[in-house]
């Protein structure tokens, strides 16, 4: 028995270095966004948060229009969520509730398609915008990802285990395709509606490589946008960026902590096949 | 429903105008077309046309008459870029070391969860999956500090210990190993994630088996664990490869690919000769060499996976 004892407690000190190592970073985070600059960067280093939160703020919303991108970021991730959602539980459905023409070669076009990395994508896609006229705006960010593969990957196998008899049942009842798929279709596929959701939404949330090439003036900037124009400048305060940092993770942390039973159920769905 | 319709169809006409009248204007046949249609139309707009669109770019030229093609004039000037080989390898050298050092503690940190006895499982899930959903720019602000030369925590650490502080961002080798440390940070938890729910569907019976017939644990790792979670290791292997091989944000944020072009990684390099020289061309013959050495990679890890079974 004593030797489980060792092993156990080995175990733990495994697990309390992982936690510190990963948590860590976000703690630091924390110190650096209530103090100065200055005492971040002293040696040794202050190693608790501070009360300089508020002026660090001042000198953040001097620097950078933060509000402004805090809410570009919420606008453009919420309607791209909701309205990429929608669009690939129908996508979804589709697959996996009807037989038609055409379905085996549009759904490998799109398992296909998860394979091409997306900076392949990224100059005509620029290009594309740049003809629409479309650069510069929130469409520019929303659109090109509507249709997410992978979500209606997603979306098709869950969508798989809808009973075809409750189906069925609905269009004795005279039920139209439309009012079976918004009444029984998406009610009954809530938890992974969720799943995916969330998965896009942090996505989007987090999306850097196109808003950095397709939105040009500084009032559509997205927050990581933003904050890497503000990690760019020469000289550096850390005390806002740490700050600006803390604000554009808070969300998706605020998130995290409530639907992270969620979060992991949509990355275990793309992995692991029942 | 008193008149039993022997086709459930809505618009048969035995249905309509019964109960609810309902305008059933979408047939069975015809509403899945109506529900893949915007998913449909989005793709082939914004993602399948790119794809072609990107294909025939990289054999084009910008001159001053406008695009030309030039054959493969953009894939024999890659051939011939040293830069391009430079970023290749960087990229190359990063992924070699971080991903099998990202999936080894991943398959730790899973096993040791998986285990009966360790209290608070959702703590320690929480937290080494935490780095995954903040955003790349984010997490590389903060290292950006914790890293600094002469001001950074993590030298200061070394300093207590006794040791010389490290260029984790100015020295080339430092900086490739920040990389290196900085992504598998970020993805650990992700790939553990992944792995314990491979080793929830391992069946115990598999284990007691086993320990009947007196093996120990290390031996019971070794050829049940192992094997019986290879497809689920290969998985993680290969959206790992894919996402090192992608490997963007990190770099323009920490180091900008430097020092010099120490940490210039091969989407940092496509990038730079699409949008700071405006080389569409070039980068676009740059994509497509990324997209042959995924294909390629992807393949023998499951060529490899395969035989081994």
């Amino acid at each position: 028995m004593r030797n489980s004892v060792i092993q156990k407690t080995i175990l733990y000190i495994i697990l309390a270095m992982g936690v510190i190592l990963t948590v860590g970073p976000f703690y630091w985070m924390i110190v650096g966004a209530t103090n100065p600059s200055g005492e971040t960067l002293r040696i040794p280093p202050r190693l608790i948060p501070g009360s300089y939160l508020m002026e660090n703020l001042n000198h953040l919303f001097a620097s950078v229009d933060i509000w402004r991108s805090f809410l570009n970021s919420a606008f453009i991730t919420i309607t791209y969520t909701f309205l990429a959602v929608l669009i690939s539980a129908a996508a979804g459905y589709a697959f996996a509730k009807y037989q038609f023409r055409g379905k085996e070669i549009l759904f490998s076009a799109f398992l296909i398609s998860m394979m091409i990395p997306y900076q392949a994508l990224v100059i005509p896609q620029f290009e594309l915008f740049s003809t629409l006229g479309l650069l510069d705006s929130y469409s520019a960010i929303i659109l090109p990802q509507l249709a997410y593969p992978f979500a209606i990957f997603l979306m098709r196998q869950n969508m798989q285990s809808i009973p075809d008899s409750l189906i069925e049942a609905a269009r004795v009842d005279g039920a139209g395709e439309f009012f079976i798929f918004f009444r029984i279709g998406i009610p009954t596929m809530l938890p992974a509606i969720t799943a995916v959701s969330i998965f896009l939404f942090t996505h989007q949330w987090n999306n850097f490589l196109w808003p950095l090439v397709a939105l040009i003036s500084e009032e559509q900037y997205t927050l990581p946008v933003a904050l890497a124009t503000l990690a760019g400048q020469r000289s550096i305060d850390y005390g806002q960026l740490m700050l600006g940092a803390s604000i554009s993770i808070l969300p998706i942390f605020i998130l995290f902590l409530f639907l992270q039973r969620y979060f992991i159920a949509g990355i275990i769905s793309g992995a692991v096949k029942e | 429903m008193n008149t039993p319709s022997p086709v459930p169809h809505p618009e048969n006409p035995a249905t309509q105008g019964k109960t609810k009248k309902r305008n059933n204007f979408v047939s069975i046949q015809r509403a899945p077309y109506f529900f893949l249609f915007p998913a449909a139309v989005l793709f082939l707009l914004f993602t399948a046309y790119p794809i072609v669109h990107s294909f025939i770019l990289s054999f084009q030229t910008t001159t001053e008459e406008g695009r030309v093609f030039v054959g493969l004039d953009n894939y024999i000037r890659l051939f011939q870029d040293r830069l391009f080989y430079e970023s290749l390898g960087n990229t190359l050298i990063i992924l070699v070391f971080q991903v099998p050092i990202m999936l080894f503690l991943a398959l730790i940190l899973a096993n040791i969860l998986n285990s009966g006895f360790i209290r608070f499982k959702g703590f320690f899930r929480v937290s080494f999956f935490a780095p995954a959903v903040t955003s790349l720019v984010a997490a590389s602000i903060i290292f950006l500090l914790l890293l600094h030369q002469d001001y950074g925590l993590v030298n200061y650490l070394l300093s207590i210990a006794g040791l010389n502080s490290v260029g984790w961002l100015n020295d080339p080798l430092g900086a490739k190993i920040s990389l290196i440390l900085v992504t598998t940070w970020r993805w650990t938890g992700y790939n553990m994630v992944i792995l314990l729910a491979g080793l929830q569907n391992i069946p115990k019976h598999l284990y007691e088996a086993a320990s009947i017939d007196g093996a120990s644990k290390v031996r019971q790792f070794f050829s049940i664990t192992i094997p019986q979670l290879k497809p689920v290791i290969l998985f993680a292997a290969v959206i790992s490869t894919i996402g090192t091989l992608q490997l963007f944000d990190e770099p323009y944020t920490l180091t900008n690919g430097g020092p010099i072009h120490a940490t210039t990684t091969i989407t940092m390099y496509l990038y730079r000769n699409g949008f700071e020289y405006f080389d569409f061309g070039y980068g676009s013959a740059i994509a497509y060499v990324v997209v042959l050495i995924i294909a390629v990679l992807s393949l023998i890890q499951f060529k490899w996976a395969g035989v081994e079974r």
